[in-house]
């Protein structure tokens, strides 16, 4: 590789990173919207490109300040986190493309340069924690996107926010440490932060529990960022008090970013070099998915705000990932990374129509909703087509993962059968709480108060639309997401001989 | 047309047409019935002009995309599904004719919507029909659900949608919590999911896991309406009735048995299943459906209640035929689908004239109609014959084999079944049939006379049909005879 290309790893990070400041200084607040969709959508260029060079059988990694990789910071890209960065990219364009209006209409002028800064700071921040291949590092960038993301979550009209966002504060904090400590224990043993000289040096350590410990700090605490049940606590109310575009995109990819540093952590240095460390994982965290399914969707079941039904929904979805990772079988890792990109395209498009929603009918209550089929056709349409990729039917991108998912489980032999159970069970849970707000958008008398408001501004529907047929665009040719999952299946469980 | 081209066409047409539909229905209420109509006689075109290549022993198939690696979306077209793609696209079109007629008649909201859906579930019942593999049959069998929820939720009301609810509630459930789960099972040990003549089972799954796989499919296609998951038919009733015709006496029901029969013949193989003794539940729960769904028909007072449980009574007729595992009985399961067809949608057309001329849904208003719709009440009257299957109607053709399969496996079970089931059938129709003739209308009953002309022509076709089946039922016997070439 040679020029510009060679140098893209690194774009990523610092294209959004470098316009961010810049942003804080433009005036009015729509050429500050225009330069972060631009560098949002350049950071979605240049993550297509690298998903197009993995899926070349490259390999593209950078040496920053070409120091060489134990001792410099060394930034890879592989299947694994290519899926993970065109999901963070891809979202923060869509919902930057699609929200304009909306985001004008939530955050306050004056105040809209600097939200601006700080989306493009989250958007640098998750990106380099997928791009990095150092373990110090991912902190550092865990961290960037923690307080970005905490003062995009705070930046709505909805005072309720801040209690929810301290809730945030507090519990990422604790995870981010817990991530910190478990780094250094390894440190201590090893004398690096490069995760691949990690993973070669543990083998070498003569004893290694300092390295257990060390693996249990990382897990809890990144299981904590990634709203493993039962450390979600933080996610509902954050998700449902933030600005609709801010949820579009933390919905979308920020779990998904932590998700993908415990997978790739735990597979890559631990479980070669650890004895029975894959099983420890596995009792880990699938009786804890198994719970985030069924008691999440239950509530989800009972819930009556849009967003936060659609929260907790995610919380139970994560729980299919953390189900096939923890299968530990390539089928079952398939499944996981699978279930991610899937996941990301249906929520999006939910949250995308939840946003339109909230615009022509002034708030996402169920009761406020009620008779919007009618009012606003174009928005329903697009999330009953979602609706119907969450749950899983046949013909959109979440059946591709179900059916991933469910062979795996039956696959896995033992008692997969009931594991299949539960994921059908509450496939069909989902079905019954996406099914509570069709029923109430297109049967239920629109509210007396009602502003009779017609449809929400063409961007938003256009872009709930959009993804919303990826869905079935991935539904029927899944080809990239499925090659990315299994090229990554292969790369996670080949760590281990 | 070649056989690829016309399979694409097939799937194509309606969706065109509900496109057309959709555009034509801003302009003019005329124009959009036109839209429908024409729609449909392409449809029925396109779909007969497959016959002939079938006849000879041709197979069109068409692969449209590997989904993923061994799984694809693929159609090949075969007698079982010929015939249920040529029997709902024809009827559609005598379907449209009563639509018409009814849906003007009782001045219906929404008929834009309505007649967009219909061409949607007809686009969806042709994908059922022309599957190749099991994922392909799950895609459109669900699109199929789906499709259908916005016309039984047509009127919009309190009580109707609790009943659409339950519908989809059911119909869902049962596809994404069991059939789903046995597709996935039966891709993991066959390793494929192609409908291959004498099944994909043998050698990769036997002893009672077969009975459990079976009970799974069964179930899981609660299209079929084996009892217990029989409960979203009679919630179906509240659509209006040219939806109850073609789509739940036809289209959607014929759906659920044609797959059951299609798994029989081309996934577990007819053989293979006949030798495993836990296949041979089914065989009971289809006969106790039988007996079971006629005498609760017996107790009904709504005509389109106790026909969606006559309706429950007869698929299972199908089930049982193709569970006695012989050939000349997975003919008479076949010849069945057509037969209760014709019959079944006759009856739903008069209960809809009925309806729409007089406002009468329950049995006991019915005292001395005939006087008054005689055109209508000659068909129900012999849609009813074909229900019990007196001759001359299919409903005799189609039992016929039965009985002969039965007899053929010694299957004593089966014969007693079906000599107790059409006792029962005569129990509840020919009171009615007699109170329509010779009972007496109270006094100052309101003057009405037949429904609209489009619905008394379409419910005349259907009673034609009911009867000439019987005389000139050949071509269908010939093409599913292909069913069973292999015993021969």
């Amino acid at each position: 590789m040679n020029g510009v290309v060679a140098h893209l790893p690194a774009l990523l990070v610092v294209v959004p990173m470098l316009t961010a400041p810049l942003v804080m200084l433009l005036r009015p607040s729509g050429l500050a919207w225009a330069a972060t969709t631009a560098a949002s959508l350049c950071a979605f260029a240049i993550a297509l490109s690298l998903t197009a060079a993995v899926l070349a059988g490259e390999r593209p990694d950078y040496l920053m300040g070409s120091w060489p990789a134990p001792f410099g910071i060394e930034l890879v890209v592989d299947a694994v986190n290519a899926l993970v960065l065109l999901l963070v990219t891809g979202a923060s364009s869509v919902a930057l493309l699609a929200g304009a209006r909306s985001i004008d209409s939530q955050i306050e002028h004056e105040r809209q340069p600097l939200f601006y800064s700080a989306w493009l700071l989250a958007l640098a921040g998750l990106a380099g924690i997928a791009v990095t291949g150092d373990a110090f590092n991912i902190f550092v960038f865990m961290e960037i996107s923690s307080l970005a993301s905490y003062v995009l979550v705070a930046g709505g009209p909805d005072r309720r926010a801040l209690p929810a966002v301290f809730k945030y504060l507090v519990m990422g904090t604790i995870g981010a440490t817990f991530y910190l400590i478990g780094v250094g224990l390894v440190y201590m043993m090893t004398g690096t932060l490069n995760l691949a000289d990690m993973a070669e040096r543990v083998g070498q350590v003569s004893d290694l529990r300092p390295v257990l410990v060390a693996a249990g700090f990382i897990t809890t605490g990144l299981a904590l960022k990634a709203a493993v049940f039962p450390l979600h606590l933080w996610l509902p109310n954050a998700y449902t008090y933030a600005p609709h575009m801010v949820t579009v995109f933390l919905a979308a990819c920020a779990t998904k970013v932590s998700l993908y540093v415990l997978i790739r952590f735990d597979y890559m240095v631990f479980q070669p070099n650890l004895a029975e460390h894959g099983l420890q994982f596995a009792l880990f965290l699938m009786p804890l998915a198994i719970l985030a399914l069924i008691i999440s969707s239950a509530v989800a079941l009972f819930e009556r705000n849009l967003k936060r039904l659609l929260a907790w929904s995610s919380v139970a979805q994560i729980g299919y990932m953390t189900l096939g990772v923890s299968l530990l079988t390539t089928a079952g890792v398939t499944a996981g990374m699978l279930h991610m990109f899937n996941h990301a395209l249906a929520k999006g498009a939910l949250f995308l129509a939840v946003a339109a929603l909230a615009a022509g009918c002034g708030g996402v209550r169920l009761g406020q909703i009620s008779g919007a089929g009618r009012r606003m056709p174009w928005t329903m349409g697009a999330f009953v087509l979602a609706g119907l990729s969450l749950i899983g039917v046949p013909g959109t991108a979440g059946f591709v993962s179900k059916w991933y998912l469910l062979s795996a489980a039956i696959g896995y032999g033992g008692y997969g059968p009931l594991l299949a159970a539960v994921i059908v069970l509450t496939s069909l849970m989902a079905l019954a709480y996406i099914w509570r707000v069709v029923e109430a958008a297109y049967f239920g008398a629109a509210p007396a108060e009602s502003t009779g408001r017609g449809e929400a501004p063409p961007a938003l529907v256009v872009g709930a639309w959009a993804v919303a047929l990826a869905n079935v665009g991935f539904g029927l040719s899944p080809d990239l997401p499925v090659t990315l999952a299994s090229k990554a299946a292969g790369i996670l469980t080949g760590y281990s001989p | 047309m070649s056989g690829q081209a016309t399979i694409l066409a097939a799937l194509a047409a309606p969706l065109a047409g509900a496109i057309g539909i959709l555009l034509a229905g801003r302009l003019s209420a005329n124009l959009r019935e036109t839209v429908t109509l024409v729609t449909a006689v392409i449809l029925a075109v396109v779909v007969w002009s497959l016959i002939p290549e079938l006849m000879a022993g041709g197979r069109p198939a068409l692969s449209v995309a590997e989904v993923v690696p061994g799984i694809e979306i693929a159609f090949r077209v075969e007698p079982l599904g010929m015939l249920f793609a040529a029997l709902a696209s024809g009827l559609w079109i005598i379907n449209s004719i009563y639509s018409i007629g009814y849906m003007r008649g009782n001045n219906e909201a929404n008929q834009t919507r309505f007649y967009f859906f219909f061409a949607i579930s007809l686009a969806a019942a042709m994908g059922v029909a022309f599957a190749a593999n099991l994922f392909t049959l799950f895609l459109f069998y669900e699109a199929l659900t789906l499709s259908t929820y916005p016309l039984v939720s047509h009127k919009g009301d309190e009580k109707t949608i609790r009943s659409a609810r339950v519908y989809l509630g059911i119909l869902l459930t049962t596809s994404i919590g069991l059939f789903l789960p046995a597709i996935v099972w039966t891709y993991m040990a066959a390793g494929t999911g192609d409908f291959t003549p004498g099944g994909i089972l043998e050698g990769n799954l036997e002893g009672p896991l077969i009975g459990l796989l079976l009970g799974l499919f069964v179930f899981g296609v609660g299209k079929a309406a084996v009892m217990p998951v029989h409960r979203w038919l009679p919630a179906a009733m509240v659509a209006p009735t040219p939806v109850s015709a073609l789509l739940h006496a036809v289209a959607v029901v014929k759906a659920g048995v044609f797959t059951i029969t299609k798994l029989i013949v081309y996934i577990f193989g007819v053989d293979y299943l006949f030798a495993q003794p836990s296949g041979q539940w089914l065989l009971y729960a289809a006969a106790f459906t039988i007996v079971a769904a006629s005498a609760v028909a017996l107790r009904q007072t709504n005509i389109k209640r106790l026909l969606a449980y006559s309706t429950v009574s007869q698929l299972s007729y199908v089930v049982l035929a193709a569970d006695i595992l012989k050939p000349l009985a997975e003919v008479g399961a076949a010849i069945h689908m057509v037969a209760h067809a014709f019959g079944k949608i006759t009856l739903f057309f008069a209960a809809g004239a009925i309806y729409t001329a007089a406002r009468k849904t329950e049995i006991g208003q019915l005292a001395g109609i005939g006087r008054r719709m005689p055109w209508t009440m000659a068909a129900f009257t012999i849609g009813a014959f074909s229900m019990i299957g007196v001759p001359p109607t299919g409903g005799f053709v189609s039992k016929w084999y039965i009985l002969a399969g039965a007899f053929e496996a010694d299957n004593y079970v089966a014969i007693f079944t079906m000599i107790a089931s059409t006792a029962l059938n005569a129990l509840y129709f020919l009171p009615i049939i007699y109170l329509a003739w010779f009972g007496r209308e109270p006094e100052g009953a309101q003057e009405h006379g037949e429904a609209p002309f489009p619905a008394v022509l379409a419910l005349t076709a259907t009673a034609a049909l009911t009867v000439l089946f019987f005389f000139f039922n050949g071509p269908v016997i010939a093409l599913e005879r292909q069913l069973i070439e292999v015993w021969e």
